[in-house]
């Protein structure tokens, strides 16, 4: 399955992340990270913890800004750019730890993911007119297709918070995709789930990126990563210490020694 | 997908059975809407119906702070301001404080957009703050606007002060004027009736608002971020905008109500809008069911009726004790404060929970289930 990866055309990157700085306080965060996302590849993004994954994520994402650097998203600058802002630009993302609606149902979360596509503002929900109406089971039909392309349709009118961890983490797969992002950015996916849900997850994966939307993904689960994606990146420290297929970076004596200590080498 | 799906339809068509005995409901409700204030006055009498007037005023505001805390979840603590703005404006165009007396027809528009303006004004400073911090800072907003009309009499008088503002013109519909009796064929309607009516519409009209919001991507943007602004803002919502316009939307039907009132009163003071007032609007809406424009009706009504009722402690003292034991006065802020806090011992979700509370009330016992089995897996 693990195909085409030599193929793809590097000529024009996705996302472009160079040379970004961050430190929280006195504590260096990222200390010049770049990376390349090419068009519809999988990229992950590993190291061990307190690398600097999530803090590079959240930049990315707008939730954190840098103290340097550049981030470009098809040609489009997004440092200093508000989080919704970048989700407009055509980057969604997922949250390591699950951030649903937990009281709004299954439904209604992805329905919220169509927002920032949609128009009608408060005169239009007032007079309900054509064009309104016209939106609004726009809006529910893409919704329901969606959870049905993550296997929640029969959960659709139960509540987010109802949810198993695993269907949790897919309707948040859901409400991203339903910002129609040309980048999908997920954190730990599959943190928390079994191996069953984690093949699942694989699958749907595949599936997302088949239907022409790249994906970046920050995961722990090395046997996922591996299998899944085309190249990855690791950091340590806040720096990146390797980049490349999998079967290169599982060599590379840096990450090697990063995962297992340098004593052992 | 199917079942989902098939599931919604089968709901659908239950609906549209069901859809005569829903006329039938409405007529039914119509109609009793309809004669109320009569019905009121041969039973209760005439002071009643004017207690019917005042519950539709703060059936209206309550609805208003129920965009602002209910839906988007932002703890306002100063919304009377808003009330006090459209009731200050209605009183300022027309009075004899001017010399100005325009029609109710113009005021009431404007008063609902300068409390909308007043809304994004509080709205503004505030964006970054939640909770208990929001609710300190649109708390000394409100004490700053009723500080404000206390003051402004000096060096130039526009508020009048402490005095209030007195000889507001009566509301005027068509040539009707609503502080006069009025002869309909046989009918004689007088003025808190009339009143009533037209409070009623008012009501009616920002139930309609209300619900169409609520059910709309507005709707949705502003409990989204009332569950996870963070997560909002992932999604692509623009959180000021949609915080501002839910202050905006809720501070205007604030207008709406105040300038109803200046009219219906006559008289207005800033006594009229303390702190005490915004709590007691906040009260309605936790009372009935945050969220939850059923609930946040039933919430208004009781709170209104409730106070007003226990002002007869005294007679039925008088009647079951043979005299009275305890000042009535005392006795009823005592039951009334008491009647709150068993109602939220016992109802923590209000009395009428919206319906995502009520889901979760029910989907209780299968989420034991749930968890009962995700831990299981854990362990094998």
């Amino acid at each position: 399955m693990n195909n085409s990866v030599e193929s793809r055309d590097t000529s024009n990157p996705l996302l472009v992340v160079q040379e970004v700085n961050k430190s929280f306080g006195g504590l260096t965060a990222l200390s010049r990270v770049s990376l390349q996302i090419q068009s519809n590849e999988i990229f992950g993004l590993i190291g061990p913890n307190g690398a600097g994954k999530t803090t590079l994520f959240n930049i990315i994402t707008g939730l954190y800004s840098a103290d340097g650097g550049e981030v470009n998203l098809a040609g489009q600058a997004l440092l200093r750019c508000k989080p919704h802002v970048i989700v407009q630009h055509g980057l969604a993302r997922t949250f390591q730890n699950i951030r649903l609606f937990a009281n709004m149902t299954a439904l209604e979360n992805v329905m919220v993911g169509r927002h920032v596509r949609t128009h009608r503002g408060v005169v239009g929900a007032i007079m309900r007119n054509t064009s309104t109406r016209k939106e609004e089971s726009a809006i529910r039909a893409q919704a329901l297709q969606l959870l049905d392309e993550v296997d929640l349709a029969t959960a659709a009118e139960h509540l987010a918070k109802h949810l198993s961890y695993g269907d949790q983490r897919r309707l948040e797969i859901a409400r991203a995709l339903a910002t129609e992002p040309k980048l999908l950015a997920l954190d730990e996916p599959a943190a928390g789930m079994n191996p069953s849900e984690t093949l699942d997850l694989q699958q749907l994966l595949r599936k997302i990126r088949a239907s022409g939307i790249t994906i970046l993904l920050i995961e722990h689960d090395m046997r996922l990563v591996m299998q899944l994606c085309d190249r990855i990146a690791v950091l340590d420290y806040g720096k990146k210490i390797a980049e490349g297929s999998p079967a290169h970076v599982q060599q590379h004596p840096l990450v090697i020694e990063a995962y297992l200590g340098g004593n052992l080498a | 997908m199917r079942p989902g799906l098939n599931k919604l339809q089968t709901g659908w068509h239950a609906l549209q059975r069901d859809r005569r005995s829903v006329v039938i409901t409405w007529l039914a409700l119509g109609l009793i809407l309809a004669c109320l204030p009569f019905l009121t006055e041969l039973s209760l009498g005439r002071s009643w119906v004017r207690i019917l007037d005042f519950t539709l005023l703060y059936i209206m505001l309550a609805l208003g702070l129920n965009i602002v805390v209910g839906y988007a979840g932002l703890l306002d603590l100063g919304y009377i301001a808003f009330y006090a703005v459209g009731a200050y404006l209605y009183a300022l165009l027309a009075s004899p404080q001017f010399g100005l007396h325009w029609p109710v027809w113009a005021i009431l528009p404007l008063g609902a957009l300068v409390a909308g303006v007043f809304g994004v004004l509080l709205g503004a400073p505030t964006l970054k703050l939640r909770g208990d911090y929001l609710a300190i800072v649109t708390l000394g907003f409100g004490e700053i606007v009723r500080i404000f009309l206390n003051n402004l009499n000096t060096p130039y008088n526009i508020t009048n002060g402490p005095q209030g503002i007195s000889q507001i013109d009566p509301i005027q519909i068509g040539g009707i004027d609503l502080h006069q009796t009025q002869h309909l064929l046989t009918l004689t309607i007088p003025s808190t009736h009339l009143y009533y009516y037209l409070f009623l519409i008012f009501t009616l009209l920002i139930i309609f608002v209300s619900i169409r919001l609520q059910d709309s991507r507005i709707g949705r943007a502003w409990i989204a971020i009332r569950e996870d602004e963070v997560a909002a803002s992932a999604m692509g919502i623009n959180t000021r905008n949609i915080k501002l316009l839910a202050f905006a939307m809720g501070a205007s039907f604030g207008g709406i109500s105040g300038g109803l009132f200046a009219g219906f009163q006559g008289f207005i003071s800033p006594e009229s809008f303390t702190l005490f007032e915004s709590i007691i609007v906040l009260c309605m809406i936790v009372l009935g069911g945050m969220g939850n424009i059923a609930g946040v009706i039933l919430g208004a009504i009781l709170l209104t009726i409730f106070p007003e009722a226990l002002r007869y402690l005294g007679e039925w003292q008088q009647l079951l004790l043979g005299r009275v034991w305890v000042d009535p006065n005392d006795l009823r802020l005592l039951i009334f404060g008491l009647a709150l806090v068993l109602s939220m011992i016992f109802h923590p979700a209000g009395l009428l929970p919206s319906t995502r509370r009520a889901r979760e009330l029910h989907a209780r016992r299968s989420i034991l289930a749930q968890e009962q089995d995700s831990l299981y897996e854990q362990q094998r």
